[in-house]
């Protein structure tokens, strides 16, 4: 019942603005600009030939291999940033002028180091998903309360003990978060990624059906489903939010 | 009885800008091993940097701590603070916590963990996460903690300040039973003379900031005390009276 409570007033809405973009164009008689049924219809086009589950794996692939690299380097990294001081006071300046450029400037580096194979996209989803990943892991080790890490201290358990039971639970909530944003970063800079990619992938799809024909009504459709498919990966990464370890965090 | 923590004349203070704030103005105590101290004072008087500095986690600027003849530098696990706000780990369960502090070597920690929940009451709650416990049961949890790596000495700040009179009641009679079992050194600050004379063998009034001894109170009474005691209730006016409360 409140499951439902919570579906429904989203539901209208976007009832409401498909019936307002199909209205504004039956309206308008525009030639290019699709009716949402023509976008329907593209989409079941794509499906039949089987090229829209070639490109949607082609990205999931990118962005999976340019996360989990990310992953890899942010996690640790951030870990000993936030632990010690001297890491942080070196990298963090550095990280910081990193961060805000976009991954888009770096396109020209990517194909000049990585040519215009699958690294190119994957090192431009890397580049997007890492900073604000490292980022946050490094504040998540800041923000723990000096009683616990003090407790840690008292008890005089070992390197290892303290980051297996102090450290890492205790930012646990904060990396959960942190892969969160980054993982949104990641799929929201796959199109711009695929702009350079080879012959697949969603960010392929739109920039080849603009240019072989001005098929609008499978920009739009690649459009919805890069949307669908992020929303669905966020609801992945809250799942996570729901395991007993985190649950300390998130239930105040 | 054999000398445990000696201090010598220690001496704190902070600076904020350019003002040095003393807090800790020369204080000498010596406490035996087995013995229970409780300290009190004014609000704000620098109880609980005292303990910080006894406990290791603040070095004295100047003067000696020393235990067991050895002087502090850091804290270790022959003394365990329970703090305030209390530092049970969230993310583990309370059979997880009890177990934190045992070496890895040791074996069946689960069954010594379980032990001590059960001594403070805490039995049949070993696999629940600490958000699901009371506040009363947090501390008794902490205490366990505390308990299980069989500390020499128990540093308490305001250990049971957060709880209500009746919670706090029980919780001290409990501790005074498992001090019977299992001999500790005890230095418990609070601002709860009550408190105070229920439980120590000897009561260290502090003076206003910067804080240095004023009076110490032997507390003459066996276990166990009753509180309606009037001697007891004497002993208490006495030490309230010397903290500048007429009753």
């Amino acid at each position: 019942m409140i499951k439902l409570k919570k579906i429904i007033p989203p539901l209208v809405l976007i009832t409401a603005l498909i019936t307002l973009w199909w209205t504004v164009v039956v309206q308008t008689g525009s030639v290019i600009f699709p009716t949402p049924l023509q976008v329907v219809m593209g989409a079941l086009e794509l499906i039949e030939d089987g090229t829209l589950w070639e490109h949607i794996s082609s990205s999931l692939m990118r962005v999976g291999t340019g996360f989990l690299l990310a992953v890899i380097t942010a996690i640790p990294l951030g870990l000993w940033m936030g632990r010690v001081d001297g890491a942080y006071a070196t990298l963090n300046p550095v990280f910081q002028i990193m961060r805000p450029i976009s991954p888009i400037a770096w396109i020209p580096l990517a194909i000049l180091w990585f040519g215009v194979g699958n690294a190119s996209p994957i090192f431009l989803i890397f580049i997007a998903a890492v900073f604000p990943l490292i980022v946050q892991t490094a504040a998540g080790v800041h923000t723990i309360e000096p009683r616990y890490l003090n407790a840690a201290e008292n008890f005089g358990v070992s390197r290892y003990k303290l980051y297996r039971q102090v450290v890492i639970p205790a930012v646990l909530p904060d990396l959960i978060v942190g892969m969160r944003i980054s993982l949104g970063v990641a799929w929201l800079v796959v199109v711009a990624a695929e702009m350079i990619a080879l012959r697949s992938g969603l960010g392929y799809m739109i920039m080849d059906s603009r240019n072989a024909g001005n098929r609008y009504d499978l920009v739009i459709a690649g459009m919805i489903i890069i949307g669908v498919i992020g929303l669905l990966l966020d609801g992945l990464m809250r799942l996570m939010e729901g395991h007993k370890s985190v649950r300390w965090r998130y239930d105040r | 009885m054999t000398d445990k923590i000696v201090i010598k004349n220690i001496n704190k203070s902070f600076s904020s800008g350019n003002e040095s704030k003393a807090v800790i103005d020369g204080i000498n105590l010596t406490i035996a091993d087995g013995e229970f101290i409780a300290i009190v004072g004014p609000s704000g008087c620098g109880k609980s940097t005292l303990m910080k500095m006894i406990a290791g986690f603040l070095p004295p600027d100047e003067g000696s701590i020393a235990v067991d003849g050895v002087e502090r530098k850091g804290p270790n696990a022959n003394g365990i603070l329970i703090s305030q706000h209390g530092s049970v780990f969230p993310w583990l369960t309370v059979q997880q916590n009890l177990m934190f502090g045992l070496n890895d070597e040791q074996v069946d920690k689960a069954a010594v963990a379980d032990h001590y929940a059960d001594l403070v009451g805490l039995k049949g709650f070993e696999h629940h996460y600490p958000r699901e416990l009371s506040g009363g049961m947090l501390k008794r949890a902490e205490i366990a903690r505390a308990l299980a790596v069989k500390p020499e000495i128990l540093y308490m700040d305001e250990p049971f300040s957060a709880l209500d009179a009746l919670m706090s009641l029980r919780i001290r009679t409990e501790l005074l039973r498992i001090l019977e079992e299992e001999r500790h050194t005890v230095i418990l600050i609070t601002h709860d003379v009550e408190e105070a004379v229920h439980l120590a063998n000897r009561v260290v009034v502090l003076s206003n900031r910067p804080a240095s001894i004023q009076t110490i109170f032997d507390v003459p009474f066996a276990h166990p005390r009753k509180l309606s005691d009037p001697a007891l209730q004497q002993l208490r006016d006495d030490i309230l009276r010397e903290l500048g409360i007429e009753c």
